[in-house]
């Protein structure tokens, strides 16, 4: 029962670190001015073009395309393959599981194996490509580590040794629902959740703020409408009153 | 010159193998104290300069989403690696965008993120020493802001905002670089980055004007400081004397002239360029672009255009309306401000041009996105216009037209080398070296499709080609105006004999 104690205290402080750490750090984003229009130009003219823009960005990573064809699909194939992965584990904290969660069961099983693919991939260009092996440091190489980690132990216990998953799901329910219930104390799935966890309190401290930062981005998510629209950011506004300033 | 005087063309896009600090002893003359303390910035080297520095970090990271976002943003995927022309004609790792991001990406580490203060070595994070300062110099003079890398980086990061904001910080703890602070100074006391006074620019264009009456028979005027004139137009001031400019502001004159324009140019406000973007002060941008807006008050004009020159266009479309704005007082009928290429195509688009072709026919041309056209701002009402209407124009004036490689033009277009403040003679090996994938691509057309001559509609590209183009085997003729072209195809109407002679006695008896 201490091994469930501890690690459900665990998931309590890294919910609550990547809530709050993600939350400051949008904050902060969506409170810092931009002062000048900076969108890469050709640029969409209106607010719903930015939209789409934003959206072939984050669904096809469309500059990533134009940049490399290699490193699109491995990025891709890894960060959809998670995308199943995550979604599919929403089963376990779901009673009666949402039939859209069913529906991706079979795709999501097999999305591991993609995602530890793209992983290695992507590892694989940080020693082999020269330039992106001078471009790699010591955090790098153990963001990928930790993610080949997680992956591999969660298709460890999906195909090799199977852990208690009734159990498992008990324990997660009982986090959501404040009635803890005992974690199966299996090496396998000890090593998964560690792993989650120090993923969860490295997120909102790293470069996985990537994740919210291209929303921010301002070369991708302005209206290129300057000439229609002056804008101005308020410490920028201050200036247009100084004596020297305005006429 | 030393040994990269004569260059082999690369094969396109043959990516260097990495040669670690080839380049670190590139960098520009710094800036004299005077120079320094005339756009407000200490003089040399200040005692604390770490702690300066560092302090002057922190609040660019509170004023700018953009420097915030990056700085955080980077995953090390190596998209942008091999994007920049500084790299791939120097092979230096340090000129890859994110190379060079990091170099002040560590330092924010290091001061500025958990991560960095308590586990620097894991990710990168160093103290701010005088090798980074030097790093610092170096580097970030070797980058031109073409925005090249961030087009490509799936996050939209910008390499040239961090070049600006690291400029930034330099000025202010008294590193600047010479050549684009000493301009500023020129610009703020005489109105332009020559320095060229008010009486030697009258007479420079009066000059013009007689040349062009004794080339085409038409007295095409230039008009300086005209009260009441419609059109305001801001031109580089190379543009008044350096060939291949002047050749565009003939080009620019016998427009407005065919069109029936009134227009002026402005003693005050006789720079389109504002180099202050380069060394990324938004007050000094501010103060150079309100000198345009004063301009167009006092000569009471309607519209205000731009010459040809590429960052001066990005400042004008992107950033004037910030800075000066609002530009209410002009005729809401036009944007504000315009292109000269929005104007000129969109007089050959109503039939009000009368152009001969075939007066282009000795030769084929090719076109040069400049970068900060073609990345950081926009002409006419459509993405992209800012290539669609300057191949327009040309193809209305010239029968043979052929583009370089796709990847080479447009967004994907290749900084001549020379932008982003890099335009001096202590900076020529890097200028040489990143001009080579511009050239590669140039070449190529030379060879396969028997192109004799490259359009630019930016003063930095034509002063930057026709200075290196020799080293790569191609004449410093070779690069055009665009105006230029224009100007040669446009069949002015030669009034009848005597009307002439009328004209000249007067002017004679004027004089
Ligand atoms: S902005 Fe241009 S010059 Fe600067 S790093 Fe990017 S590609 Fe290179
Ligand atoms: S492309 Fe963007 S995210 Fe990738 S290494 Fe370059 S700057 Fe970083």
């Amino acid at each position: 029962m201490l091994l469930s104690t501890i690690f459900a205290v665990l998931f309590y402080l890294a919910t609550a670190f990547l809530v709050v750490g993600l939350a400051y750090k949008i904050r902060l984003y969506a409170r810092t001015p931009a002062p000048l229009k900076i969108p890469t130009t050709p640029a969409p003219v209106t607010q719903t073009g930015v939209v789409l823009r934003m959206f072939r960005e984050v669904a096809f990573f469309e500059s990533l395309f134009k940049s490399n064809k290699w490193t699109w699909l491995f990025g891709w194939v890894f960060h959809f393959a998670m995308l199943l992965v995550v979604l599919r584990h929403l089963r376990y904290f779901t009673e009666p599981v949402w039939s859209w969660v069913n529906l991706i069961q079979p795709f999501g099983k097999y999305a591991g194996f993609a995602m530890l693919a793209g992983l290695l991939a992507l590892w694989a260009r940080r020693f082999l490509v020269e330039r992106v092996r001078y471009i790699s440091g010591p955090s790098d190489h153990l963001m990928l580590m930790l993610l080949v980690g997680i992956a591999a132990s969660g298709l460890m216990m999906k195909y090799v040794v199977h852990t208690d998953i009734v159990a498992l799901k008990a324990f997660a329910l009982g986090l959501i629902y404040f009635n803890w219930q005992p974690l199966p104390a299996d090496p396998v799935l000890i090593l998964h959740l560690s792993l989650v966890l120090i993923l969860m309190f490295v997120f909102p401290i790293s470069k996985l703020l990537h994740a919210p930062g291209v929303f921010f981005s301002p070369s991708r998510n302005q209206v290129d409408n300057p000439r229609e629209k002056r804008h101005l950011a308020p410490w920028a506004a201050a200036l247009d009153s100084e004596p020297n300033g305005g006429e | 010159m030393a040994d990269y005087e004569t260059i082999p063309i690369n094969t396109l896009f043959e990516i260097p193998k990495l040669n670690p600090g080839v380049m670190k002893e590139s960098s520009p003359f710094v800036a004299a104290p005077a120079h320094q303390e005339a756009l407000g910035f200490p003089g040399e080297l200040v005692d604390n300069w770490q702690e300066k520095a560092i302090e002057k970090l922190g609040e660019l990271l509170e004023k700018s989403r953009a420097l915030r976002v990056y700085m955080d943003g980077c995953v090390k995927c190596g998209a942008c690696t091999d994007k920049c022309h500084y790299f791939l004609g120097t092979g230096d790792p340090k000129n890859m965008p994110v190379a060079r991001q990091d170099l002040l990406r560590k330092i924010y580490r290091r001061y500025f993120t958990f991560s960095g203060k308590y586990f620097p070595k894991l990710v990168g994070a160093e103290d701010l020493t005088k090798e980074v300062l030097d790093d610092w110099y170096s580097y970030f003079h070797q980058c031109s802001q073409c925005r090249r890398c961030s087009v490509y980086c799936p996050y939209g990061i910008d390499t040239a905002e961090i070049s600006m904001a690291a400029r930034e910080i330099m000025d202010h703890i008294g590193k600047g670089q010479k050549y684009c602070n000493e301009i500023l100074g020129k610009v703020h006391k005489i109105g332009n980055n020559l320095g060229l006074p008010e009486k030697a620019l009258i007479n420079t264009l009066e000059d013009l004007e007689e040349d062009i009456e004794d080339e085409t028979g038409v007295k095409v005027r230039i008009p300086v400081n005209e009260k009441g004139a419609d059109i305001l137009l801001v031109t580089p001031s190379a543009d008044f004397f350096a060939e291949p400019h002047i050749d565009g502001l003939i080009g620019y004159a016998k427009v407005f002239h065919q069109a029936g324009a009134s227009w002026t140019v402005s003693s005050y406000a006789s720079e389109a360029a504002n180099f202050a973007m380069f060394i990324g002060s938004y007050e000094q941008m501010k103060l150079v672009a309100e000198r345009i807006r004063k301009a167009a008050q006092d000569l009471g004009v309607k519209r205000i255009i731009f010459g040809e020159c590429g960052h001066a266009w990005r400042v004008a479309y992107s950033f004037m309306n910030t800075l000066a704005g609002p530009f209410d007082f002009l005729d809401p009928a036009y944007p504000v401000p315009q292109h000269i290429c929005e104007y000129t195509w969109d007089l050959i688009q109503k039939d009000k041009l009368t152009l001969d072709k075939s007066a282009n026919d000795h030769m084929t041309l090719t076109f040069h996105d400049s970068c900060n056209v073609a990345r950081g701002s926009r002409m006419g009402d459509t993405p992209g216009g800012q290539f669609e209407i300057p191949r327009a124009i040309i193809k209305a004036v010239c029968n043979n037209f052929v583009d370089m490689a796709p990847d080479t033009i447009k967004e994907g277009t290749f900084c001549c080398g020379g932008g982003g403040g890099l335009l001096t003679d202590d900076l020529m090996e890097i200028r040489t070296k990143g001009a080579s994938p511009r050239m590669t691509a140039l070449q190529e057309v030379v060879k396969d499709s028997g192109v004799t001559h490259m359009a630019a509609i930016c003063a930095i590209c034509k002063t930057q080609f026709a200075k290196i183009m020799p080293t790569y085997g191609i004449g410093m003729d070779r690069i055009v105006s665009l105006h230029q072209l224009v100007s040669n195809a446009i069949v002015l109407d030669v009034p009848p004999e005597d009307e002439v002679e009328a004209e000249t006695n007067e002017d004679v008896a004027t004089a």
